[in-house]
């Protein structure tokens, strides 16, 4: 099995509550609040895909899309 | 399904304050009903009063908000009348173990197929952060400005003792064994309990100067461990997590269905 490689992070800026869940328990420390306390991918080069951001968020305003989920969702359809 | 397809994003975003552990249940919870591929006519939440409460009206399922503390007693006649749905009960500590205490331990006795879920934030944080059973002693809240002197119900050991046939903890840090333990309680035959320890960073943290909503949440992941876990043998505080108790019993819905035979085949 390919190892899941990042997409893109899809943050819903309106429900994110700047809490911070997701940035302290980022393994590779990949996100940060920016000026207006909303979540921003900042190393998302750095991204192993472990998605514990997106499990943990309060708000679900993180989704994290990986090419390895694309391709099995287009292997499906 | 996606996990947004469960949830009603006309109310998003959501009331719950920032780092509110509740929303970390409903996430947890979001996962289980994906990876359980049931549909959504198949599930009926049914909660009581609190901020813990309002998850029901998130989730888009079959739903009912009712009254404060005696959400078991309306999901026991949801469960009777339709023994074939999957009847979940999401409920505050406050909910579940104050005002709702009897109809918990009754429902406990009964063995009814019924999954509860405590979402423990040891506080009642809707009306103001007052203390609740779960608080303990030596804590801080509004309504014991000087220390609370009352000790904590153990969730587990009472559920246990008063007949629940699933019973297990755990935290918002363990967010995957959260959604697992939903699981199994869901796909179990009777009384399941599962208590989360979750984090009121708005009342209980302030209060109790137990900071923010991130090192709430470590302090879970630092003082707690696995069942009968090596750590626990050298440090007794630490808090279990895991499965207590899994056994099989008759339920009640069930038991119910055979009497109802009984009453049609035999004469008065
Ligand atoms: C019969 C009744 N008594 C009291 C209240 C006030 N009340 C609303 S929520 C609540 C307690 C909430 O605490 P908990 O169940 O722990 O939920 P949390 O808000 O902490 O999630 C109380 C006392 C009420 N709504 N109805
Ligand atoms: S955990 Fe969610 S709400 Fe909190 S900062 Fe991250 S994206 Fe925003
Ligand atoms: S998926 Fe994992 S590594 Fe990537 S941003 Fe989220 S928590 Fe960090
Ligand atoms: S008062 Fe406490 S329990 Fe209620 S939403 Fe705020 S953080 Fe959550
Ligand atoms: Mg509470």
């Amino acid at each position: 099995m390919a190892k899941a490689k990042l997409k893109q992070h899809h943050i819903n800026r309106a429900w994110c509550k700047g809490c911070s869940i997701c940035v302290e328990f980022c393994p590779r420390k990949v996100l940060e609040l920016d000026k207006k306390d909303k979540v921003v991918s900042i190393r998302p080069t750095d991204c192993i895909c472990c998605r514990l951001c997106e499990l943990r968020c309060p708000d679900l305003a993180i989704e994290v899309e990986s090419e390895k989920a694309k391709e099995e969702s287009s292997e499906l359809t | 399904m996606a996990i947004k397809d469960w949830i009603r994003e006309r109310f998003f975003p959501h009331i719950w304050c920032p780092g509110c552990g509740h929303g970390m249940v409903l996430n947890a919870l979001l996962h289980t009903f994906e990876s359980l591929g049931i549909s959504k006519n198949e599930i009926v939440m049914v909660s009581g009063i609190g901020c813990s409460s309002r998850i029901s009206g998130y989730v888009d399922v079959h739903t009912l908000h009712t009254i404060h503390g005696r959400a078991l007693a309306f999901a026991t006649g949801v469960k009777m009348s339709r023994p074939d749905l999957n009847v979940i009960v999401p409920m505050g500590d406050g909910d579940a173990l104050a005002i709702g205490g009897n109809h918990f331990i009754h429902s406990a006795r009964r063995n009814i197929n019924i999954n509860a879920i405590v979402m423990n934030n040891r506080v009642y944080g809707m009306t103001g952060g007052q203390y609740s059973p779960l608080s303990g002693y030596g804590t801080l809240a509004t309504t014991a400005p000087f220390i609370n002197i009352d000790h904590a119900f153990d969730i587990s050991r009472l559920s246990m003792a008063a007949g629940a046939t699933f019973v297990a903890r755990t935290t918002t840090y363990h967010t995957k064994q959260m959604s697992e333990l939903f699981k199994e309680a869901i796909l179990h035959e009777g009384f399941s309990v599962v208590e989360v320890l979750t984090q009121c960073p708005t009342y209980f943290g302030r209060k109790n100067k137990a900071g923010n909503a991130v090192e709430m949440i470590k302090s879970f992941k630092n003082n707690t461990t696995q069942i009968g876990s090596k750590a626990k043998e050298q440090n007794p505080d630490l808090i279990e997590r895991g499965i207590f108790l899994q056994k099989d019993l008759p339920e009640y819905s069930r038991e119910y269905d055979k009497v109802i035979e009984r009453a049609k085949t035999k004469k008065r």
